[in-house]
């Protein structure tokens, strides 16, 4: 060593390691317009499929005329049910055990259905002749609404008729799907009975969608000299694709290669297999040419995944001084015509059962009935956990009703109920065991942060100029507390059609010192390539900038479960850092050997191994890297090579506290969001920059659903939000600036103690942007009303407590 | 299908000629005649704005346009705006401020921020997100965006280089 060898601060920085805003590799390639994604790959011969679609959305399909499309020059193929069942591929197995029609087979159940798959030379004819399908509808009644399902005769599932157990034990009623229930109801029963306190309260959770800014889309291309299919598409889990395309196809898994490129955003939309996927690759089959199918935004928001639509009804129980003494939830959840839900195959409710919230709630009940109506099948988790922003909204509204019911501040409420710092690891009612948290710490941080005290004196005093007449605005502070449970899961009881959901990394260290690093996840717009780089930077000490992450192709990357639920870097991103040990330590026995000293006495630092006691004697990363390929060392194989799959034990529970001061405007029914504090902790943060870009994307996600994002149907079962016209998606003029921080409670069990971020400020920010509206109304007697608190509701509020007379 | 049309535009500085029906959007013949993938389609009704171009000094949505109306314009797209060793200060600007997650958003974004800074190079946060409100991004909530686009006209500004600097690093 010398004066120009760097110090230990110097060396720790160059790494770029865990901790620090790196700046992100992908932005270069998209800032210039050479981003990669699926309507991008462009092969020579390439055909374009697009869908006949049904207008109605119950009817019998008495014929289909293919004649006049077929003779529309450019016309190729016009692929209907009929074509695809003597390959079996007519119905498709849906995540959530049941089965979903891939071609309209006898009937369709929703509007925009897929009825007919015509494939053609270029886009425009493709269209053109899905104008000249000729299909024969007969009407059958619609039914949107899960109750009127639940007692009509009509049967939607004619092909399950009579069948009374369904994949989640007995089906009631011929348009039920399942009955899930956790906890113990008769002892919240008893407890409901004889409390001081009870409040209840029904509230309606609104169907609303992920929509990513990229729709969904596929190119399927057989190539029939080798055998080989090749499959591009906005897949969140490429790696389960293939196994599905594989059992499906009856093509063996390894002449499948599925590709995810980039993915123009997912949200929990590109979690389910579609339709349009299937039907390309049928196409290309069968032509023998590369098809590709691209939805547009009408035919996405239709058709594809919705998210929500829980008709939830709650009561809480409590002693009069508001130590909560109990909870009983039921659902009622509208599936659609289909159960596509993306949830663990145990898990037909999802996580739901985690809507004791951040509380200590000694005992509670969660019963879900899960219910086909005339609507499009779905019920992915929209940037979020498995249902959990239906539990957390649950919870934070049943809070709020409570404090009502009480009197009491809803702050307040929070922080007596809250689960105590030392009663961690938790097991609620429902059974989670959390891992760990700091609730009483995050709360007073943020309630002083925004003054909260202050915030309440000025909406007592705004309550009573509104009453003088000296304005016509209204305050809303808004208050959410979330527990967050991510990172599934536990191969024990999480799995996807069967696929345990571990999730895995292999890396290679070249001679040179850098690296490749490849993952079973898919980014889709997490900035994966840099992040994963900066925990791996960190467990072997060569530099971020060396290391090449690479995901999304079944050929190169290890099989993993995918990316959603915020479960990269819980999962994936344990698997990165225990592949990275294993390198290390065969680096270990590399140093002792350059060093001529035992195993033992060398100990790693930063970028290097030194000789314990020794520092200026050690061997770099790049050394070691350089000898593994090329010095023959007695009892070790050559190279540097390392793969992990990894089973976490358990899941992560980020949580995080979040306040929202509004005005309203009682005329206009317009709020004004003055400020919008978010404190997440989600453990070990691994890029401050990136955790932040995400606590403002979800937020806004959150703003979205809270004040207007709603996908509504007439009783017809007409899409009434089918375009961006009516399906509301903020603009920069809408969205305010968040303040954001945090606090940090490693997870003890993730081998760096990180929890997860990507969803937790949309779980956390829907009930705070609702509850600070209704909040505005509270002095007025408002105690609950349903969401998307759209101007429209928000006037019809106010105009129903009178405040426009 | 009608007949083709003889369509001549001038895309980010070259004179480019193909066949094309006259009905085709812009966005497609963008696409897929002339292999300029930046902009993207998000919704084809225009409402998002992933498809910004600039067409005859305006920022325009392509999806809103047939090709057979634009030809004969002068054209710029994100592949335009600068080059790998001499970023616009835009692209740069994104990147440092983390302007952009998924990336689909992005090229419509700069693209019409560069045309947003034309017409106003100095503009309030305000003016900035009036004038991006026909620009939808999905991921990022916009703060990053709009403080990207508020760092690049400072930097414009104060720097003697004019629209572009040297790629960092
Ligand atoms: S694709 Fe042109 S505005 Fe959305
Ligand atoms: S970065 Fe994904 S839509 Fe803007």
């Amino acid at each position: 060593m010398n004066d120009l060898t760097p110090n230990r601060e110097e060396r720790t920085a160059n790494l770029k390691g865990m901790g620090c805003a790196r700046k992100r590799v992908e932005d270069a390639r998209f800032t210039q317009g050479q981003g990669n994604y699926v309507d991008d790959v462009k092969l020579p011969g390439m055909l374009h499929g697009d869908f006949v679609r049904s207008p109605y959305a119950h009817a019998r399909v008495k014929s289909i005329n293919k004649e006049a499309a077929l003779a529309l020059p450019g016309v190729v193929a016009v692929l209907t049910a009929e074509d695809l069942a003597p390959l079996n591929l007519h119905w498709m197995p849906t995540l959530a055990g049941d089965k979903q029609m891939v071609l309209a087979d006898g009937k369709v159940l929703f509007q925009g259905q897929e009825v007919a798959f015509v494939v053609a030379n270029d886009r425009y004819i493709a269209a053109d002749a899905v104008e000249l399908v000729e299909v024969d509808y007969e009407e059958l009644p619609v039914i949107t609404d899960p109750f009127e399902a639940l007692q009509s005769d009509v049967v939607l599932r004619e092909d399950l008729a009579g069948q009374t157990e369904g994949a989640h034990g007995p089906r009631k009623h011929h348009n039920h799907i399942f009955t899930w229930e956790q906890g113990d109801e008769a002892a919240t029963n008893q407890v409901m009975d004889s409390a001081e306190v009870v409040a209840e309260e029904s509230m309606y959770y609104h169907r609303t969608h992920p929509c990513p800014l990229e729709t969904c889309g596929s190119v399927a291309s057989m190539d029939k000299v080798n055998g080989k299919l090749t499959l591009w598409g906005t897949f969140q889990a490429p790696h389960v694709v293939r196994t599905v395309a594989a059992l499906l196809s009856g093509i063996e898994e390894h002449n499948i290669r599925v590709i995810s490129p980039d993915i123009g955003g997912g949200f929990g939309n590109k979690v389910g297999v579609y339709p349009g996927y299937i039907c390309s690759i049928v196409a290309s089959i069968v032509t023998g040419k590369p098809v590709k199918w691209v939805e547009d935004r009408m035919e996405n928001l239709m058709s594809t995944a919705f998210a929500r639509d829980y008709w939830m009804k709650g009561k809480i129980s409590a002693t009069k001084e508001g130590k909560i003494t109990g909870l009983h939830c039921h659902v009622t959840a509208d599936h659609g015509g289909f159960d596509a839900c993306a949830d663990p195959t145990k898990f037909p409710a999802g996580f739901m059962n985690i809507c004791t919230g951040s509380y200590d709630i000694p005992v509670a009940y969660l019963g879900v009935d899960g219910v086909y109506t005339n609507k499009a099948p779905g019920g992915v988790s929209y940037r979020c956990s498995f249902r959990v922003t239906e539990a957390v909204y649950f919870i934070e509204r049943m809070i709020e009703v409570l404090a009502i019911e009480l009197d009491m501040d809803a702050a307040e409420l929070r922080r007596i109920n809250f689960i105590k710092k030392e009663q961690f690891p938790y097991t609620a009612a429902l059974g989670w065991e959390y891992d760990s948290g700091d609730y009483h710490t995050a709360w007073d941080k943020a309630l002083k942060t925004v003054d909260y005290e202050g915030l309440r004196a000025e909406q007592a005093e705004r309550v009573e100029a509104f009453k003088r007449g000296e304005t016509r605005k209204l305050m809303g502070v808004g208050l959410s507390f979330f527990t967050e449970i991510v990172g599934a899961g536990p191969v024990k009881n999480c799995d996807i059609l069967g696929m345990g959901m571990f999730d895995s990394c292999e890396i290679r260290i070249h001679p040179t010192g850098s690296a490749i690093a490849r993952l079973g996840t898919i980014s889709q717009g997490q900035g994966h390539a840099t992040t994963f780089a900066q925990i791996l930077a960190s467990e072997i000490g060569i530099s971020a900038d060396s290391i090449t992450i690479e995901e999304g192709d079944t050929d190169t990357a290890p099989y993993g479960l995918g990316t959603y639920g915020s479960r990269s870097t819980p999962v994936a991103g344990a698997a990165t850092a225990l592949a990275g040990r294993k390198i290390r330590a065969k680096a270990q026995m590399i140093a002792a050997y350059l060093l001529e000293v035992h195993d033992d006495d060398v100990e790693f630092d930063v970028d290097r191994f030194v000789v314990k006691g020794a520092p200026e004697r050690f061997s770099t990363m790049k050394d070691i890297a350089y000898a593994a390929y090329n010095q023959a060392i007695p009892g070790l194989e050559p190279g540097l090579e390392a793969v992990s799959y990894y089973d976490p034990p358990n899941m992560t529970y980020p949580f995080g506290a979040y306040v929202c001061v509004m005005d309203i405007d009682v005329d206009t029914g317009v709020p004004e969001i003055r400020r919008f504090y978010a404190l997440d902790d989600c453990g070990t943060r691994i890029n401050p920059m990136i955790i932040e870009g995400q606590v403002h994307g979800g937020l806004t996600e959150a703003l979205a659903v809270a004040l207007g994002q709603e996908i509504a149907y007439d009783d017809l079962g007409n899409v009434k939000t089918g375009t961006l016209m009516d399906f509301f998606l903020p603009t920069a003029w809408e969205v305010p600036n968040y303040e954001t921080d945090f606090t940090v409670t490693p997870s003890p069990h993730h081998p760096i103690g990180a929890k997860g971020v990507g969803e937790s400020p949309h779980v956390g920010g829907v009930p705070c942007f609702s509850n600070a509206v209704q909040d505005a109304f509270r002095a007025f007697g408002l105690r609950h009303t349903n969401m998307p608190h759209d101007h429209w509701r928000i006037w019809q509020t106010a105009n129903k407590l009178g405040l426009h007379d | 299908m009608s007949d083709k049309m003889h369509i001549k535009l001038t895309v980010n500085g070259e004179g480019r000629e193909f066949l094309a029906e006259p009905r085709e959007l812009l966005i497609y013949a963008l696409r897929e005649h002339l292999n300029i993938t930046g902009p993207h389609v998000g919704c084809d009704t225009s409402h998002c704005g992933a498809c910004t171009v600039t067409l005859n000094g305006k920022s325009v949505k392509s999806c809103t346009m047939f090709v057979g109306q634009a030809n004969g314009a002068d054209i710029t797209t994100v592949e335009g705006l600068g080059t790998p060793d001499a970023l616009h200060v835009l692209q740069e600007s994104f990147r440092e401020h983390h302007g952009l997650q998924c990336g689909f958003c992005t090229p419509g974004m700069i693209t019409r921020a560069a045309k947003l800074l034309e017409e106003n190079p100095t503009p309030t946060e305000e003016d900035v997100r009036f004038g991006m409100a026909g620009n939808i991004c999905r991921c990022t909530g916009y703060q990053n965006i709009v403080k990207s686009i508020l760092a690049a006209a400072d930097e414009m500004n104060g720097s003697e280089q004019g629209q572009t600097v040297e790629a960092a690093e």
